[in-house]
């Protein structure tokens, strides 16, 4: 099989799989935690592929050893017991790494998922809450999930801040030491915060993605770096665990279509 | 009385309720902390009592499920205190529209909360002290949404010397609280044998009023062999007032390992959001039988559907 033939069978899904794996790069012997389907799926291929010790839920109440995204109840392997109570214990301890998803997301990487529009008292559109994401944020590390990039995700100021960026984090000093939003993957590419004053920076798009692409559909103004480098592709061994272990009925092809 | 034992000896309190009796205990203005976790073994019979009765004005703290939408467009909620509303979560997510609708409509009010603040609300007013530190909510917009949230000084100098701020997350007193366990003995202690306790122990231990349902009954000193182990006795007697037996009580939310999420019901029930006449049938139709036994009689009664999962 010659390099072309093995990129034609290489999806944008799992270029993002790819993608998410590569946030935990490094993590150690945490709880991964990311929430969502390619999340998860990226998450247990970080594991199975070059970060081993991680730690990754059931989604349920337990921790699991299966490379497999959603494996079946009676075949869970299991790692030891992590009802939601304990789950609060984890996150204060910071041994935490989260991938949530965000309803809107700005340059510093604040989050909303709580509520659009309207005031405090009274929402236009009312979300889920605040969740989990003020806990998440100012204990653990956190990374970011959008499926669909666009101009009103990625928005000059969000409604209501749930998960706080790096403005926020910085007004607070010390008592935000904890504080790191390390990624946002799309589906078009990978940003971090990596720069001066971390305001959000294009760490490198999909392969087929252009950067006029991304800029119009991000509502603020990104650092875009004089290179921008291209989402590596899996690995052969990655590509094999994404489509005969982690995910062989190709649910992350279905959250990401391909383009066109 | 022949029998010299059972004269001498005082008879243990009988705490056995029916779903009617339970509510005729609560008050309009209460506040009523629900069991369970988004749409997950929530007391659903205790609710349905709750909605044929003219309770009113009650405010709920809960880690919401479809029981805040239904109670919410019933006009049985004035105020809510949560972290979140969803029927599911994590990549099955969806929101709950009679919830969504009450909130835009500014017709409940609210305390937000992070779901951990929630945690320790209920620590604080189960330990009986008025808040507890927390470095969650600290830079986010919470403040907004629950201004009654207050900052507290730690007294003792961090690792860099200086003296956090921190949030005083407040005790959060129930006047009664509503759980729905697997098994039970005569006596209320109570076991969990899914997954996940949640936060039901938490929820009787800061009430006033407490009251456990549940699948079945057993006789005392039977209740670890019905559980399957000790380490599932997680409810005491002590912090139980009522018991209720109401087997498929949790209807339609799940009941791990009795029973999993009624998902075609549920789906019915948030499709009545988008009509009000809709609501009304479905209000009609479902949640308004004299008794939980007549509601589980109709549930019996329906057609097999095939499960689309």
């Amino acid at each position: 099989m010659s390099a072309t033939d093995l990129s034609d069978l290489i999806s944008r899904a799992d270029v993002c799989a790819v993608a998410v794996a590569e946030c935990f790069r490094g993590d150690g012997e945490i709880l991964a935690n990311p929430i969502g389907t390619i999340p998860m799926i990226g998450g247990r291929l970080a594991r199975a592929a070059f970060e081993p010790d991680l730690l990754m839920t059931d989604g349920e109440a337990a921790l699991i050893a299966n490379d497999e995204a959603i494996p079946a109840s009676e075949d869970r392997q299991f790692e030891t017991y992590n009802p939601y109570r304990r789950m609060f214990d984890v996150v204060w301890s910071g041994r935490r790494h989260v991938m949530m998803g965000a309803t809107q997301v700005d340059r510093y990487g604040n989050q909303n998922i709580a509520g659009l529009g309207g005031t405090a008292d009274r929402p236009k559109v009312q979300l889920l809450g605040f969740r989990g994401a003020p806990g998440n944020t100012i204990n653990n590390t956190t990374s970011y999930w959008v499926p669909a990039h666009g101009p009103r995700v990625f928005v000059e100021a969000v409604d209501v801040v749930t998960g706080i960026g790096y403005d926020r984090a910085a007004k607070l000093g010390p008592t935000a030491r904890f504080h790191e939003i390390r990624r946002v993957v799309s589906n078009l590419g990978v940003f971090d915060f990596e720069t001066p004053d971390h305001r959000m920076r294009v760490r490198s798009l999909h392969p087929g993605v252009t950067i006029e692409e991304v800029v119009t559909a991000t509502g603020f103004e990104l650092d875009i770096p004089d290179d921008i480098p291209v989402s590596r592709l899996p690995t052969p061994e990655e590509l094999r665990l994404l489509t005969e272990v982690i995910d062989p009925t190709g649910t992350r092809n279905r959250e990401v279509p391909d383009p066109n | 009385m022949t029998d010299e034992t059972s004269e001498t000896r005082p008879q243990p309190r009988d705490k056995r309720l029916t779903e009617d009796e339970v509510v005729a205990q609560l008050r309009p203005g209460m506040t009523i902390g629900i069991g369970g976790w988004g749409s997950r073994r929530k007391p659903m019979s205790l609710v349905r009592a709750i909605l044929r009765s003219d309770l009113t004005d009650l405010h709920l703290v809960t880690f919401g499920g479809p029981e805040v939408g239904m109670l919410c467009a019933a006009g049985k909620v004035s105020h809510l205190t949560f972290a979140f509303v969803a029927p599911d979560v994590g990549a099955a997510a969806v929101l709950e529209p009679h919830f969504r609708a009450a909130r835009q409509s500014g017709a409940i009010s609210c305390t937000e909360l992070d779901e951990g603040m929630l945690q320790l609300g209920l620590m604080a007013a189960a330990w009986r002290v008025p808040f507890l530190p927390t470095r969650v909510g600290l830079g986010s917009d919470l403040p907004l949404v629950n201004p009654e949230l207050k900052t507290v000084r730690s007294p003792y100098p961090g690792p860099d010397g200086v003296q956090e701020q921190l949030y005083a997350q407040p005790a959060l007193p129930l006047d009664a609280a509503l759980v729905h366990l697997n098994v039970a003995d005569e006596r209320g202690n109570a076991a969990f044998t899914g997954p996940d306790m949640y936060f039901d122990d938490l929820m009787l231990e800061a009430a006033e009023h407490r009251f456990v349902s549940t699948e079945r009954i057993v006789a005392s000193g039977e209740l670890a062999e019905a559980a399957g182990d000790v380490t599932r006795l997680r409810v005491s007697r002590m912090f139980v007032d009522g018991l209720v037996e109401s087997p498929n009580g949790a209807h339609p939310t799940s009941c791990d390992p009795d029973y999993r999420r009624d998902e075609a019901f549920q789906k019915t029930y948030l499709g009545t959001a988008k009509d009000q006449a809709l609501w009304d049938a479905f209000r009609s139709d479902w949640l308004s039988f004299p008794t939980e036994a007549e509601y589980q009689a109709a549930l019996a009664a329906r057609p097999a559907v095939e499960d689309a999962s």
